[in-house]
C-alpha cells in the first residue's frame, strides 16, 4: 500500500530532532506539524514573519493579522518572534533553518527541483521556495512518486522550470524515502507492501538499491 | 512639531500625485496587512499603465485585484500570483506583465532601494529562469546572481499604530513586506488602525521610523481572511 498523505507527513516527522529550526510548505509538508514527536521541540518558521507557528486558532481567537505563509489562520507559540520579510529571509538564506520540507512537480537524480510553475497552464510563482532551496543545507522534498497518468516524478532532468538547482537531498513519496547523491536517487526504504520493482518502474532516473538488495519498510 | 505633522483627512490627499505609469510598492501578504483604502484610492483616481511591486495580487474582487479588471496594471513584480483567476487569465494572454521575483529577492529589493544600495549578488534562483540575463559572479565558490533593487514613485504601507510625525508600529504578521515597502518610495503613505499623539508610542518600540513615511490616513479596514482555519474542537 502506498503511503497516504498523512503517512508521507509522518515519515518525514521521523527526520526532526530536538531543537530544529524548521520550515515547512504548503501541502503535505504542513501536515508534518500534526506529528512532531512529543520528547523533541521544534521552532517552526513561517516566512511571511513568523518564529513559533502555534496551533491553529480556536473561533474567538482568530485574529486577520496572524496567519502562516499558506495564508491560514494560525497563532503564536510560546517563544514566538514575529519580523519582516527581509528579516524572515536573511534566516532563511543565511543558512539559518535546520530542515526545509516543500513539495515538487518533479526532482531529478542530480537534486534539481521543480515547483512553482508550469508554463501555459498553471502560474503561481515561487513564493519563498527558491529562497528557501538556495539557503537551506537540509532539504526533505514530499511528492508523489508518479502522477495521475502514472508518469514518473523523478527524473534524469526536470523539464519544468527549475527552483533550484543541485540542492534536494532526500525525497519521501508515497511509495519510498530515497537520497541523491552522485547523480542518482539512492533506494532507502519501501512503503509497506510496495515492491522494489513498482518503485523501479516508476522511478524514470537512475535508481540504485542498497547493495545488499535489501529495502525495508517505512515504519509510521 | 508642526512641520512634521503628516496626517492627512482624505484619500484624495493621501495619493495625491499618483499619476499614469508611475510604480508603487506596496506592503501586504496575500490580504494580511494591506491598505485597503490607498488601493481602493487608486482604483478612484484610475491611474493606468502601473507597475505594481508587490508580493501577491490581492484576490479577484479586493486588494490590489481591484486593480486589474479595468487594466490599471501593466506590470505586477510579484512571488506568488495564486488565489486570482483575472491575474491569470491576463497573464496567460499576454495582457499583464508579470516579474515572477523570489520572496526573498523581492523584500531584499524593497529593502535595499530604501537603503540606497542599487543591486545586491544572491544564490536564490541560480540556474532558475530567475537568473535568465542576470550577471553570475562566484564567492568561495558557490554562484550568485546579480539582483537589482527597486524604489517606487509611491509607497502604500499598513500599519496598525502611527503617531502624527509618521512613526509606525505594526502587529502581528500583518508586519510582512511593509517596513521594507515603506522605505523605498519617494512618497510614502501609510495607512494605519490608530493616530495617537506624539510621544505616546515608546520610541523602543518603534518598527519605522517616521523619517521614511510623508503621509498618514487614518483607515478603516475589512481585514478580509483568505483562509480560515480552526484548530479541532
Amino acid at each position: 500500500m502506498s503511503l497516504n498523505r498523512d503517512q508521507i507527513a509522518m515519515r518525514v516527522a521521523q527526520e526532526l530532532q530536538d531543537g530544529y529550526y524548521v520550515n515547512l510548505g504548503i501541502g503535505i509538508p504542513t501536515l508534518v506539524a500534526n506529528y512532531v514527536p512529543n520528547d523533541i521541540d521544534v521552532m517552526l518558521q513561517s516566512e511571511n514573519g513568523l518564529l513559533g507557528i502555534g496551533p491553529y486558532p480556536t473561533e474567538d481567537q482568530v485574529d486577520a493579522d496572524m496567519i502562516n505563509a499558506g495564508k491560514e489562520t494560525v497563532t503564536a507559540a510560546v517563544g514566538a518572534s514575529i519580523f519582516s520579510s527581509a528579516e524572515s529571509f536573511a534566516m532563511i538564506r543565511g543558512g539559518h533553518v535546520d530542515l526545509t520540507v516543500l513539495g515538487a512537480f518533479e526532482v531529478d537524480q542530480n537534486g534539481n527541483i521543480a515547483s512553482y510553475m508550469i508554463p501555459g497552464k498553471l502560474v503561481k510563482g515561487m513564493g519563498g521556495a527558491m529562497d528557501l532551496v538556495a539557503g537551506a543545507e537540509n532539504i526533505i522534498v514530499t511528492m508523489t512518486h508518479a502522477d495521475k497518468h502514472g508518469n514518473s516524478k523523478l527524473l534524469n532532468h526536470c523539464n519544468l522550470p527549475l527552483t533550484g538547482v543541485n540542492c534536494v537531498k532526500r525525497i519521501v513519496t508515497d511509495l519510498a524515502v530515497l537520497d541523491i547523491k552522485e547523480g542518482a536517487f539512492h533506494l532507502l526504504e519501501r512503503a509497506p507492501g510496495v515492491s522494489v520493482e513498482e518503485i523501479q518502474q516508476k522511478t524514470a532516473g537512475q535508481l540504485i538499491l542498497p547493495q545488499n538488495g535489501q529495502v525495508p519498510e517505512i515504519s509510521v | 512639531m508642526r512641520g512634521f505633522n503628516k496626517v492627512v483627512s482624505s484619500y484624495q490627499e493621501a495619493m495625491a500625485g499618483l499619476s499614469d505609469n508611475m510604480t508603487i510598492i506596496a506592503g501586504g501578504f496575500g490580504l494580511c496587512g494591506i491598505p485597503e483604502g490607498l488601493i481602493k484610492e487608486i482604483e478612484n483616481i484610475g491611474a493606468k499603465g502601473l507597475t505594481v511591486v508587490s508580493n501577491n495580487c490581492g484576490i479577484d474582487n479586493f486588494g490590489l485585484g481591484i486593480l486589474l479588471k479595468d487594466k490599471q496594471i501593466k506590470k505586477m513584480v510579484s512571488s506568488y500570483v495564486g488565489e486570482n483567476a483575472e491575474f491569470e487569465r491576463q497573464y496567460l494572454s499576454g495582457e499583464l506583465e508579470v516579474e515572477l521575483t523570489p520572496q526573498g529577492t523581492l523584500a531584499e529589493k524593497m529593502r535595499a532601494g530604501g537603503a540606497g544600495i542599487p543591486a545586491f549578488y544572491t544564490a536564490t534562483g541560480v540556474g532558475t529562469p530567475v537568473a535568465e540575463g542576470k550577471e553570475v559572479k562566484q564567492f568561495n565558490g558557490r554562484d550568485y546572481i546579480l539582483e537589482e533593487s527597486v524604489t517606487g514613485d509611491f509607497a502604500i504601507v499598513k500599519a496598525w499604530k502611527a503617531d502624527k510625525i509618521g512613526n509606525l508600529i505594526y502587529r502581528d504578521t500583518a508586519m510582512n513586506f511593509n517596513p521594507m515597502a515603506a522605505t523605498a518610495g519617494k512618497v510614502t503613505v501609510a495607512e494605519v488602525e490608530e493616530i495617537v499623539e506624539v510621544g505616546e508610542l515608546d520610541p523602543n518600540h518603534i518598527h519605522t521610523p517616521g523619517i521614511y513615511v510623508n503621509r498618514i490616513i487614518q483607515g478603516s479596514f475589512e481585514k478580509r481572511i483568505e483562509k480560515i482555519t480552526l484548530a479541532k474542537n
